[in-house]
């Protein structure tokens, strides 16, 4: 498998904190790559990099190129959709499909035109008589009709209800995902994407904290409920963190042997929330 | 699929433009003129009516006796002023082009860093240089292309007005008004000015670009006080007596360059206008003097001219970088 994304010794300061703080990581073709972290940590910033929209230090390779110096020419093969309403308000429907179809090289008119017609969206409004969802959608629809090799989504769903969101992942996975494509998605609305997620990034004060398939995070994590005889038994195993429910404990585990940690109580696989929460102790602290 | 060239995404890039400004673009320049030809019929009925009840009637014969008279010297003079009326009747589109292609140049790289709908752009194979010179070319080509075809629609709307009118009293005045080889040539006139309108405000539209890809909040104020501060601070110097630059001409030569340039025509020759006007002159040959293709040459060749189109570009090349750089400040 070839890497997509290459990111070395990645840095980026603003003022005196630092964004990036030499940052390595690969990402595989054919992944879902859950990019994950509090506000501020880097997130965005990280996206950026690899977007060519910002500058950094380190180096960065995204489909063997440099984003810094061939940005239009990686653009026929990325994609993103960064926030909600990005879309100009004063654009219809139409005239963004016939522009889109017109400057893009990878872009089916007629693919867009169908995911569009499963929608309410006519192609005379105008972005500004859309709701939230509706310029969601139609911003989906536009990227899902190019035949990308890379989608990045930062907080895509931000703003939007329930039903739009299920929906929004579930066109993905089922009308645009496939082994030749990466997606890589950053969103706080960890618990709705877990399931379709292959891989986590974790990332805490522009450093990588967390780089694991989500295979590799059921095998090293295990929660543990242990009552409270045992709870000193299971701190000298150093748990990661602890958390009360119902005058029991819940420990969770990097890397202790399951066997052992069976002993001590009832083992659960942890959320990746939880295991976020885990992680991230402190952050605001 | 279909082929995407870069000349294409160009064209495409200055569509979009269209797009968002046609309020701007067309509809002004097209809603000026129906609205000065509404005043120009309105002003033709109540003439009619104030004769009628003054008790006096515009008889076709005598008129048809009059013009008999007409020689061919009168007859090029009736031109000319019928020339000079229909080229100033387009003032008001444009002052209209003028106000419109300004504030299109201040928002056009800053509103959408301002809504970050730039994202969404930036996310499709889109160099900055072609994004930057399509606003360029939208503003300067575009835009004024469409106000020739109001001013256009003005002057066919004044034609049709007075000869219906004077058909109504029995006269035919095709061959007094309708000279096609007249119209023909001015319209070439207005076309062949566009390009030389556009080389002469590029400093302008440098300048604006420059400051809206450069302004976190307020293009207006940067682009508009940058300048004027300078200047007020040079004449103040001057004043002072410490400073030796002659302030009018900084006024003249570099506030009103990069302010001033995209005002329609505002290369011509002032000086030559004030000798012809002491002359009393036909304004008519002073007019057709002052656009004369010889004297749009020698303009162009000007100092004056020539590093204002140098400025220009190079300003527009540093908006570009500028809009490379910074994505991230919003405002």
């Amino acid at each position: 498998m070839t890497a997509v994304v290459q990111a070395k010794g990645l840095s980026k300061r603003y003022g005196n904190t630092a964004a990036l703080d030499n940052v390595s990581f690969d990402i595989e073709a054919g992944r879902i790559v859950g990019l994950v972290g509090p506000n501020g940590a880097g997130k965005t910033t990280a996206l950026k990099a690899i977007l060519g929209l910002a500058e950094f230090d380190g180096s960065l390779s995204v489909l063997g190129l440099d984003p810094r110096t061939h940005r239009t020419q990686l653009m026929e093969q990325v994609c993103f959709i960064a926030d909600v309403a990005v879309l100009p308000r004063w654009l219809r429907v139409g005239d963004a499909v016939d522009f889109v179809g017109g400057v893009h090289p990878r872009f089916s008119r007629e693919k867009c035109e169908k995911l569009l017609a499963r929608t309410k969206i006519k192609p005379t409004q105008r972005v500004r008589e859309l709701s939230k969802g509706m310029i969601v959608q139609l911003h989906l629809a536009l990227v899902m009709a190019i035949d990308a090799k890379l989608l990045i989504l930062d907080e895509p769903t931000l703003g939007l209800d329930i039903l739009y969101r299920k929906e929004f992942y579930n066109n993905l996975l089922s009308d645009y995902f496939d082994e030749q494509k990466t997606i890589l998605v950053t969103t706080h609305q960890i618990e709705e994407i877990e399931h379709i997620l292959t891989d986590l990034l974790f990332i805490k004060e522009g450093k990588i904290v967390l780089d694991a398939t989500m295979d590799d995070v059921g095998e090293r994590f295990a929660e543990v409920m242990v009552n409270p005889d045992k709870a000193d038994a299971a701190r000298a195993l150093k748990p990661l963190y602890e958390r009360q429910i119902f005058g029991k404990s819940i420990f969770l585990f990097d890397g202790i042997d399951k066997s052992r940690l069976a002993e001590l109580g009832e083992l659960h696989k942890p959320s990746v929330a939880d295991l976020f929460v885990a992680t991230m102790k402190g952050t605001y602290a | 699929m279909n082929a995407i060239t870069p000349s294409s995404k160009f064209l495409w890039q200055v569509k979009r433009e269209f797009w968002e400004h046609r309020g701007g673009f067309l509809w002004t320049p097209v809603i000026i003129a129906l609205v000065m030809l509404a005043f120009i019929a309105m002003g033709l009925v109540t003439a009619e009516l104030t004769a009628q009840r003054a008790g006096f009637t515009l008889n076709g014969i005598h008129i048809d006796q009059l013009t008999s008279h007409i020689d061919a010297g009168d007859m090029a003079k009736f031109q000319g002023a019928l020339d000079v009326g229909l080229i100033t009747m387009g003032m008001p589109i444009r002052i209209a082009l003028f106000v419109v292609v300004f504030f299109y140049a201040l928002g056009a790289l800053y509103n959408d860093r301002a809504d970050r709908s730039v994202l969404f752009w930036k996310s499709l194979p889109l160099s900055d240089t072609q994004t930057v010179l399509s606003k360029v070319a939208a503003g300067l080509i575009l835009a004024p292309a469409l106000a020739v075809f109001g001013m256009i629609v003005l002057q066919l709307g004044f034609l049709i007005l007075f000869t219906l009118y004077a058909a109504l009293h029995g006269i035919n005045a095709l061959p007094y008004l309708w000279s096609p080889t007249h119209l023909i040539a001015m319209w070439i006139k207005f076309a062949v000015l566009i390009p030389v309108n556009a080389l002469w405000a590029l400093p302008t539209m440098g300048w604006l670009l420059l400051c809206s890809a450069w302004a976190r909040s307020k293009p207006f104020l940067w682009a508009v006080m940058l300048p004027v501060v300078t200047g007020v601070i040079i004449t103040w110097m001057q004043l002072m007596q410490s400073f030796s630059l002659h302030s009018g001409w900084f006024w003249q030569h570099v506030i009103g360059r990069v302010l001033l340039s995209l005002i329609p025509e505002s290369w011509i020759n002032l000086e030559s206008l004030k000798s012809l006007d002491h002359a009393g002159a036909d304004p008519s040959i002073a007019l057709s003097n002052l656009f004369s293709f010889g004297a749009i040459a020698d303009r162009m060749a000007s100092a004056n001219f020539v590093i204002g189109v140098a400025a220009g570009l190079a300003m527009i090349a540093a908006a570009i970088w500028l809009r490379r750089k910074r994505v991230e400040a919003y405002a």
